[in-house]
């Protein structure tokens, strides 16, 4: 694990994974060894945001006070191009299936991956 | 082997002035007096948790507040999937032998016992606290994030859910103690203000306050009684963003364990006790339980397979979409309307009597799966 690595969650506008050096999957959810197989030769990758989309849904009812003034907001369940699956705010419109690349906005305290149309400027 | 002999119901809805022990106290004592017992016949305990009493031992809590001493007490924490959860439990300590005659019970003032924004909060905590909270979604969320995927998969629409909260709305009518009775049409579901897409708020259950019971003992020879024949459970992921394809959650995994445990098959099913948090939620276990085609369930709804006189009759309390959803005790309920309809005393709710009963409950985002097989024994 590289520890050092900062992602969005840290505040840093970089969306991270990370992939096993013993069996060689990715996952999202970082943590120091591999669950499938137990390595703990674990490696943290920049990833580049390229995604399809693979689930989304509009928030009309923001769960706090805080986050009300804010919605609607998209969220999307993204199949990364490195393979993992991730969690994004999502643009207005955005399917199933549609191609996206990863920005990163601010909600609420909090820095958030936001995807958009891929090849959008 | 062992039976559920006692079960106890509170109304779900609004009561106020009743706090989390006050309506386990209530519904407790009802068990009690289904299964014609008193405090000092109970030796074992097991209980669900509350969001408006978090506490680490909430049996013990429980036990001294209610009058009773266990040998054994056990606190659960499965999400939706706890009810069942504990009557699995349960089944497997009378089983054991560890204890012979067990109270389970739950319930919490989920709804007057917090703000609505309070209970919104600590219920989106199921998500991830580091990948996915920060992000702002609700539970009605994480379930629409699924049901646009198995919409896309399977080809259904907001129309076929419509028909589940309907369905859940004609049966609560019947129901004494229900929260929402107010008639239902496809057409209001579809006019219901958006939570979550495609998610509307007919779509999602109401939080409530309220409470279930349940005694469950070692069965006797040649005592007339619900038998547990068969349990089951599954967990393949907590977040949804770890989950895998859209109907194959774990459903049909936990149920399949619990027929096989019970020599049953599904075709011998004859009523549905079915989680109902949201309508994509009760679409989605039907179909992965095998009970509807992929896609599908919605229609069968329509068509009236799910009805009280239908082929399948389908929580015909009204479910967490209109009995309503305290947490625990939220699909307890079902178990207690099952158990109800199989002794014959549902009254104007009555089903033709099922012999062999098939209860599903999902804790999380369709995470933690608990199957049941219910049996009538005469």
């Amino acid at each position: 694990m590289s520890p050092d690595l900062l992602d969005w969650t840290a505040g840093a506008e970089r969306l991270v994974f990370e992939a096993c050096g013993g069996c060689g999957r990715v996952r999202y959810f970082r943590r120091p060894f591999c669950p499938a197989c137990g390595s703990q030769a674990v490696e943290a990758r920049i990833a580049s945001g390229r995604g399809t989309v693979y689930a989304a849904t509009t928030v009309v009812r923001a769960p706090s006070a805080e986050l009300r003034a804010f919605a609607p907001y998209g969220i999307a369940l993204v199949d990364a191009a490195e393979g993992f699956r991730f969690m994004a705010h999502a643009a207005d419109g955005l399917r199933i299936g549609d191609p996206v690349a990863t920005a990163f906005r601010t909600f609420g305290s909090r820095l958030v991956p936001f995807c958009q149309p891929a090849g959008d400027p | 082997m062992s039976a559920v002999t006692g079960v106890g119901l509170t109304p779900f809805g609004r009561l106020e002035g009743q706090d989390t022990l006050a309506l386990m106290s209530r519904a407790a004592t009802a068990a009690l007096a289904d299964a014609e017992l008193e405090r000092r016949d109970v030796d074992g305990l097991v209980c669900g948790y509350s969001t408006t009493l978090p506490h680490l031992m909430l049996s013990t809590v429980f036990a001294e507040h209610f009058g009773l001493a266990p040998r054994y007490a056990h606190a659960m924490q499965l999400g939706g999937a706890t009810g069942f959860g504990l009557v699995m439990l349960a089944h497997a300590l009378a089983d054991a032998g560890t204890a012979r005659r067990i109270l389970v019970v739950a319930g919490e003032n989920r709804l007057t016992g917090q703000s609505r924004d309070a209970a919104i909060q600590t219920l989106a905590q199921v998500g991830h606290p580091v990948y996915e909270v920060p992000l702002g979604p609700t539970i009605p969320a994480y379930y629409g994030l699924v049901a646009s995927r198995y919409m896309h998969e399977f080809g259904a629409t907001e129309a076929d859910f419509a028909e589940l909260a309907v369905l859940m709305r004609a049966n609560a009518a019947r129901m004494p103690g229900a929260h929402l009775t107010a008639p239902l049409t496809v057409a209001d579901v579809l006019a219901s203000k958006p939570i979550a897409t495609p998610l509307k708020l007919a779509d999602c259950c109401p939080v409530s306050d309220g409470a279930a019971a349940f005694v469950i003992e070692r069965e006797e020879p040649g005592r007339d009684a619900i038998r547990i024949r068969g349990t089951g459970q599954a967990h393949r992921h907590q977040h949804v963003t770890a989950a895998g394809p859209v109907g194959a959650f774990g459903a049909a995994e936990a149920a399949g364990r619990a027929l096989g445990a019970a020599g049953v098959a599904l075709a011998d099913i004859r009523y549905g006790a079915i989680y109902d948090s949201f309508t994509v939620t009760l679409a989605i276990l039907l179909e992965e339980l095998g009970l509807a085609p992929r896609g599908g369930a919605g229609r069968l709804a329509r068509e009236g397979r799910f009805a009280p006189d239908g082929a399948l009759p389908l929580n015909t309390h009204g479910g967490l979409l209109s009995y309503g959803h305290c947490g625990v005790a939220g699909a307890m309920a079902h178990a207690v309307e099952a158990v109800r309809q199989m002794r014959g005393e549902a009254g104007d709710r009555q089903v033709a009597r099922p012999a062999l009963a098939l209860l599903h409950g999902d804790g999380g985002v369709l995470s933690s799966h608990v199957s049941l097989v219910l049996e009538a024994t005469r």
